[in-house]
């Protein structure tokens, strides 16, 4: 840029910190930047408007330490930092205008408030003094997002700018975390203050407890060493806390076996033998069964949630049940636990550790449970038909074959997800993503580029320290055909930034999953769900946005098709399957009903002799 | 599904008890009404975020009375919800959740007072003000207005004695009925209750 017009030397790069010790007024579009900076923010996911021009006009003029990235719907960007925020354990950073810039983020708001994902969202607004008018793109946003975000706050004074920022990204991250919404007013951003980022955090009504009650650990610890028949029931919260290392050695210390949920997936190696997979609605048949059985129950950072129960009152009914949790309202919410622990899940853990059966003597003897899982585990194993036809779960399991289990899963909403997640063999913290609570179809595609930058940004961090930084690891972002329409405009921003992020779109031509639930339980009539008349060409859409497009239809090109688009490094790929519109995910508990009620395979007059 | 219930587990029994319902299948649950007393921040919304999750978590509210304190950066709200154990818990756990929320106190299980204030407009003609200051004097209400035609009392006391007041005044014609919501305090001090 010219400085010929500039009266005074402009101010060098490094400028900031000298100019705030100062005390210079700057704008609050300046402090707001500053403020992201002095947090430690890599990316902002926005898309600029009348509201917020002036913060896209100053990071025009500073060139900020974060890389904004322009989305193109800002319900992207609200995906988006959730999958950046779940790839990394860092907040995500989203800035959208008032109104409908400021809407268009509620799915992504509510989204991250069922999964427990932090992440600020700053919107912009109308000024001050219009605010209540009915001023043009003016929307009440901190009265639509009030009961999905963990707290708001409108930004009245530009001096307050600071230390609201960082008091919103304090509690995103903190305790249970959740989405934080920042309303910025027009006048308050083109105000101008001296930018004083405070070094502390001072909320007199927040506080969690990291450390758990020393009684309740002992009393788990004698619960765990008189159980015959013990099982870890571990949930998304052991990843948040990053007890999934501390879990497994505990795991395997005690000799106890493992069900995760679904967000928990990962959080404890599914190769080892002590795994169960996954519990619930869609949960194998032997981690269900395990529960029904089980005589104490250990949750780790889970909420029991009704997908995971079915009808509560016939749920593990001979399990006493000890519930680890950092959020009060969580415990016993659902189910009423006989020894609550109120903390952090890894740092619980760690204070149970020294206490358990195997630490200081041999584990508890086991064999008859451990023999009993095995029997179920050979009875009802995770199956599908190998008949010539292409099935979605011989995908999942390819690409899971293709990168040894190193990769970043990032499933969407439907049965997509639920073969995603029971194919995939998950075996390290943070390598599944999805959206669990509120399933969100179109959650895959924008969260998995979330997680690609951020990914990215650690690799090459990596590489600049020049320490052994583990290479990349792939972004997976699988896909039904429903769902991947419904933010398929992000294709732009992947291929802009040659994000290679390996998309695969299982086209059964149908919302699948609604239409399971037609075929089982209302009359095979598939009301408004077969998608051929209104479904693009994928591998076309692929190249309209410069994306290389492969597609698959025998069972027997899958695995080159998978070679084919991993010999692609450079950017991102789309594989196409064209799978089996009638395949149904099994097994499969229906709603409402109790967990020993599974069923198997599919209803079917032939099997049903 | 079997149309016959199967027999509980012990451990099925236990989680019932615990979450104060009822142990005979059928039963309805059982149900109280809490006072909860809620210092919060005296900022704009925490009023909104309370109330706000009462109707998002379908919670009950009877009553909601807020009103500032000697500490201006505060106020205090007092509610009466209803639920049994497990939906009361909540309701706490909700509460402290909230950032605004400074203490949580259920209050209903020590010893508390509690009162309500009802403004009640009954028309009256002259020859009626007797019977009617009466039935007043018996509640140790007082006249806060005085029409040719009508009479506005102010009655003060626990719920059941402002719900009896406005049961008698029914017998004449009332016009409006104005109450405060229940405000409530514990007897002890603070310390006391810890002991």
């Amino acid at each position: 840029m010219p400085d010929t017009l500039t009266q005074n030397p402009p101010a060098p790069e490094s400028a900031p910190t000298d100019r705030c010790s100062r005390g210079v007024p700057v704008s609050g579009a300046e402090i707001l930047i500053r403020s992201l900076e002095a947090e430690g923010v890599e990316f902002v996911f926005g898309y600029p408007g009348g509201a917020v021009i002036k913060i896209y006009d100053e990071m025009h003029r500073i060139g900020p330490q974060f890389e904004h990235v322009l989305v193109r719907h800002e319900q992207g960007a609200a995906h988006a930092a959730e999958g950046y925020a779940k790839a990394t354990g860092n907040v995500g950073t989203v800035l959208v205008t008032s109104g409908p810039g400021a809407t268009n983020t509620v799915t992504g708001i509510a989204d991250a408030y069922m999964d427990s994902i932090p992440i600020v969202v700053f919107t912009g607004q109308v000024p001050t003094k219009l605010i209540g008018n009915d001023a043009f793109q003016e929307c009440d946003i901190i009265g639509v997002t009030r009961s999905i975000t963990k707290h708001s706050f409108l930004v009245r004074d530009v001096r307050e700018l600071a230390s609201t920022v960082k008091k919103a990204y304090h509690i995103a991250r903190t305790g249970r975390p959740g989405p934080v919404v920042v309303d910025l007013p027009k006048d308050v951003i083109a105000d101008s203050a001296p930018f004083e980022w405070p070094e502390h955090v001072t909320l007199r009504g927040y506080d969690f407890v990291g450390r758990g009650e020393k009684g309740q650990v002992a009393l788990a610890a004698r619960m765990i060493a008189e159980a015959e028949r013990p099982l870890f029931y571990v949930g998304g919260g052991t990843l948040i806390s990053g007890a999934g290392e501390i879990v497994t050695r505990l795991a395997r210390m005690t000799r106890i076996p493992v069900t995760t949920t679904l967000h928990g997936l990962g959080a404890f190696p599914e190769t080892d033998p002590l795994s169960l997979g996954m519990l619930g609605m869609h949960g194998t048949w032997y981690a269900n069964q395990a529960v029904q059985h089980c005589d104490l129950l250990i949750a780790v950072g889970a909420r029991f949630d009704d997908r995971v129960t079915g009808k509560t009152d016939a749920w593990a009914p001979h399990a006493r049940i000890i519930h680890i949790d950092i959020d009060p309202a969580c415990i016993s919410k659902n189910i009423p636990a006989d020894c609550p622990i109120l903390g952090d899940v890894s740092t619980v853990l760690e204070q149970l550790e020294p206490l358990l059966p195997g630490a200081s003597r041999a584990p508890k003897d086991l064999s008859r449970w451990h023999r009993q899982i095995d029997t179920w585990k050979a009875e009802c194993p995770l199956a599908w038909k190998r008949d010539g036809k292409l099935r979605p779960q011989h995908v999942v399991e390819a690409l899971r074959d293709r990168t040894g289990g190193h990769a970043i899963v990032v499933s969407d909403v439907g049965q997509n997800q639920m073969w995603a997640a029971q194919h995939f063999t998950y075996a390290e913290p943070r390598s599944h993503i999805t959206s669990g609570g509120l399933g969100t179809m179109g959650f895959s595609l924008p969260a998995a580029m979330g997680a690609a930058f951020g990914v990215r940004a650690r690799a090459e961090r990596g590489q600049a320290d020049d320490t052994q930084a583990a290479p990349a690891l792939p972004v997976i972002s699988i896909n039904g055909d429903g769902g991947f329409l419904m933010n398929v405009q992000e294709l732009g921003v992947i291929a802009a930034h040659k994000l290679p992020v390996k998309i695969v779109v299982l086209n059964n031509s149908f919302l699948g999953m609604v239409r399971q639930w037609q075929e089982l339980f209302h009359g095979e009539r598939y009301s408004h769900t077969d998608l051929t008349p209104t479904n693009p060409d994928f591998v076309a859409l692929a190249a309209a946005f410069g994306i290389p497009g492969l597609r698959c239809t025998s069972p027997d090109a899958v695995e080159a098709t998978i070679s084919k688009a991993w010999d692609i490094t450079d950017g991102p790929v789309l594989m196409e399957f064209r799978v089996v519109t009638e395949e149904m995910v099994f097994p499969m508990v229906p709603a409402g009903a109790a967990t020993g009620d599974m069923i198997v395979q599919r209803f079917n007059p032939e099997n049903c002799a | 599904m079997s149309m016959t219930a199967p027999a509980l587990t012990p451990q099925q029994l236990f989680r019932k008890q615990v979450s104060g319902e009822s142990l005979q299948q059928g039963d309805p649950d059982t149900v109280h009404a809490h006072t909860i007393v809620v210092t919060l921040e005296n900022s704009i919304g925490a009023l909104n975020r309370v109330a706000n999750l009462f109707s998002a978590r379908g919670f009950n509210l009877e009553s909601v009375a807020v009103g500032p304190t000697t500490d201006p950066t505060t106020s205090r709200l007092t509610l009466v919800t209803t639920g049994n154990d497990r939906i009361i818990g909540q309701v706490l756990q909700q509460l402290n959740n909230l950032v605004d929320t400074l203490v949580v106190d259920d209050v209903t299980d020590g010893a508390f007072v509690e009162r309500e204030l009802c403004l009640v407009k009954v028309a009256a003609k002259p020859e009626e003000r007797n019977a009617l200051t009466g039935v007043a004097d018996i509640f140790r209400g007082n006249v806060v207005n005085i029409t040719p035609d009508s009479i506005t009392f102010e009655v003060t006391g626990p719920t059941t004695k402002v719900n009896a007041f406005i049961g008698m005044m029914h017998e004449y014609d009332v016009h409006e009925v104005a109450r405060s919501g229940r405000v409530a305090m514990r007897r002890h001090l603070a310390f006391e209750h810890n002991q």
